[in-house]
């Protein structure tokens, strides 16, 4: 061996630079992911604080008392309950079915394309725009009057695009060989749709649908505009409280009332509301992934 | 044409277009009932479009136009009383990669009964007993039989590329058409399907595309070579291999050696 070659498996400059740029760039995403959880940690843990007093089941069963200076949450919790319930029942089988639709069987023309581009913008349109939308269409025009029905359909056609686009997701993601596998045994659409398409891409679809209960009960303009009241008077712990074309209290609304309109509220209870509303959220967040698990586990469908 | 024609399909001047890039140009051909025929040539000549005309299944993937006949068993496909549910249940088709479904392999198995019959006609006893058929016919019934419940996804490639073939038997095909079937598999495995085509044979009308001279040869009776959508020669594999009356064939095979 020459004096001057190098021993074998050593380390050259270059080889230290790279391992310098490896350093940096993990460094880099490393902080960058921390920067991600950190706020959301303190956010939560400052709302846990806060909200400490006030946080125990009969905050979640009161009823406001004292000009909603005091007492609990229980009318704004069951209108956005019912809120998202019903708009979901309106928005999901009429988004996932219309996906249905244009994926497996509208051609692949313009007017597909012309739709499809439709319902990714529909999907941007700030909410605001979607309670105008519901003020004109369901409260006047339909003479629906302020009510549950009018709020929950201005959310069911602010969450339809979205359902629409995620299931299309969905459904695109379902391996084309499984098709194939059922065309050439002679299956219908239908029987393609149903025995391999649905059930391989329930779990994605319900997820789509299941995000979108967070944002049904977190818009405030949509049900403000077209059926959330500042006040309603009901039963404590009644589920059954409002009818479809009564006004209801709004868990979003509610928390913008007591923060901001009504003096003197107690200090917990702002923070304590938006606990619920974080925990419900999480909590069918949590449900949703669940129910996935538990779909993709399943060996028989 | 009154006499029993030996023809298990023919096709008469076919042209298929995908929007407008013609695939198929004027192919004429007669494969013989009963036997093995393998379909050649370079990667994009139009071997899976012109299987994939046999069941009518083109039309199913984007926009296709076709003229020109097609007749199975003497009948024209194109036919106005052609039900394709029943087209497609006579002609099956087996894919370059596996594709059983994420179910069971019972559940593989049975799959086409379920779509062509209704749930009453079909007794677990009946069920059971074309399990046991098809899986024996292409020799997994010995290795499978305690394992009906697992999922298909799980086999060997090779067990899974048989069980497609099993797949499609209780719907009792007349013409099986297999693209590139073993271009996923070992040596083993690829063996194991040539020795299942073999045992198939007479039964059914069997078409292979493959990219392997070699199978091609030692797994068909008969071989049509194509190019650029065109039908170059047909004739009977030793013959085209050792006799190709085309230089373009010749040019392709030694191609291939070389
Ligand atoms: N769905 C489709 N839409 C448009 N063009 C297509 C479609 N399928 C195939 N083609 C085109 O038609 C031609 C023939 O394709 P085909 O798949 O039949 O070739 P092939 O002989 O099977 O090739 P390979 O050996 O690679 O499988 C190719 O040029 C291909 O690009
Ligand atoms: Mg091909």
């Amino acid at each position: 061996m020459k004096p001057d070659t190098p021993a074998l498996f050593t380390e050259t400059a270059l080889v230290r630079r790279k391992y310098r740029q490896e350093t940096v760039a993990k460094w880099v995403f490393f902080v960058m992911a921390a920067a991600m959880i950190i706020p959301l940690l303190l956010i939560v843990g400052y709302l846990m604080v806060k909200a400490a007093p006030s946080l125990t089941l009969g905050f979640l069963l009161d009823v406001p008392v004292r000009g909603m200076t005091e007492g609990g949450i229980w009318p704004a919790f069951v209108g956005t309950i019912y809120l998202v319930f019903i708009s979901l029942a309106i928005s999901a089988p009429i988004g996932i079915l219309a996906a249905v639709y244009l994926n497996e069987y509208a051609r692949d023309n313009w007017f597909n394309r012309v739709i499809n581009l439709a319902v990714i913008n529909l999907a941007g349109v700030p909410s605001i725009v979607h309670a105008l939308f519901g003020l004109g269409a369901f409260v006047y025009a339909a003479r629906f009057g302020y009510s549950i029905l009018s709020a929950s359909l201005t959310l069911a056609i602010m969450t339809l695009p979205v359902i629409v686009a995620s299931t299309r997701e969905a459904l695109a993601s379902v391996p084309r060989s499984f098709r194939e596998a059922c065309w050439n045994v002679g299956a219908t659409r239908w029987q393609t749709i149903r025995a391999v398409v649905l059930p391989n891409s329930i779990s994605g679809i319900l997820t789509g649908v299941i995000l979108q209960v967070s944002r049904a009960a977190g818009e405030t303009a949509p049900i403000m505009f077209t059926g959330a009241v500042f006040y309603k008077a009901i039963e404590k712990g009644d589920l059954f409280a409002y009818g479809l074309h009564e006004q209801c209290m709004a868990l979003s609304m509610h928390l913008y009332t007591i923060s901001t309109q009504v003096p003197g509220v107690k200090e917990s209870i702002p923070y304590a509301t938006a606990v619920v509303l974080l925990g419900s959220v999480l909590l069918v967040n949590a449900a949703a992934i669940a129910l996935r698990v538990y779909m993709r586990s399943r060996t028989k469908w | 044409m009154s006499d029993p024609v030996p023809y298990a399909i023919t096709t008469q001047d076919l042209n298929l277009w995908y929007a407008r890039f013609q695939a198929l140009i004027r192919v004429t051909t007669r494969i013989k009932h009963g036997l093995i025929t393998s379909l050649i040539g370079p990667s994009g000549c139009g071997k899976t479009t012109l299987l994939r005309c046999f069941n009518r299944v083109n039309e199913r993937y984007g926009y296709v136009t076709t003229t020109g006949e097609i007749k199975l068993h003497g009948k024209n496909i194109y036919d106005p009383d052609v039900s394709l549910v029943e087209l497609r249940k006579s002609v099956g088709m087996v894919f370059q990669r596996p594709n059983p479904l994420p179910i069971s392999v019972y559940e593989n198995v049975v799959f086409g009964m379920r779509i062509h019959h209704a749930r009453a006609q079909l007794s677990r006893a009946r069920l059971d007993e074309a399990v046991e058929k098809a899986l024996t016919e292409v020799g997994l019934w010995n290795d499978l039989k305690d394992r009906l419940g697992m999922k298909a996804t799980g086999l060997l490639l090779e067990q899974q590329q048989k069980l497609c073939i099993a797949r499609l038997l209780p719907l009792k095909p007349e013409i099986i058409l297999m693209d590139e079937p073993c271009s996923a598999l070992d040596v083993e495995g690829t063996r194991a399907i040539e020795e299942l085509m073999f045992a198939m044979k007479g039964r059914y009308t069997i078409v292979i595309v493959t990219h392997n001279m070699a199978q091609a040869r030692r797994a068909s009776d008969e071989c049509i070579f194509m190019l650029m959508g065109e039908l170059i020669e047909h004739n009977r594999t030793e013959e085209l291999f050792l006799n190709p009356h085309n230089p373009k064939t010749a040019e392709y095979i030694e191609g291939r050696y070389g």
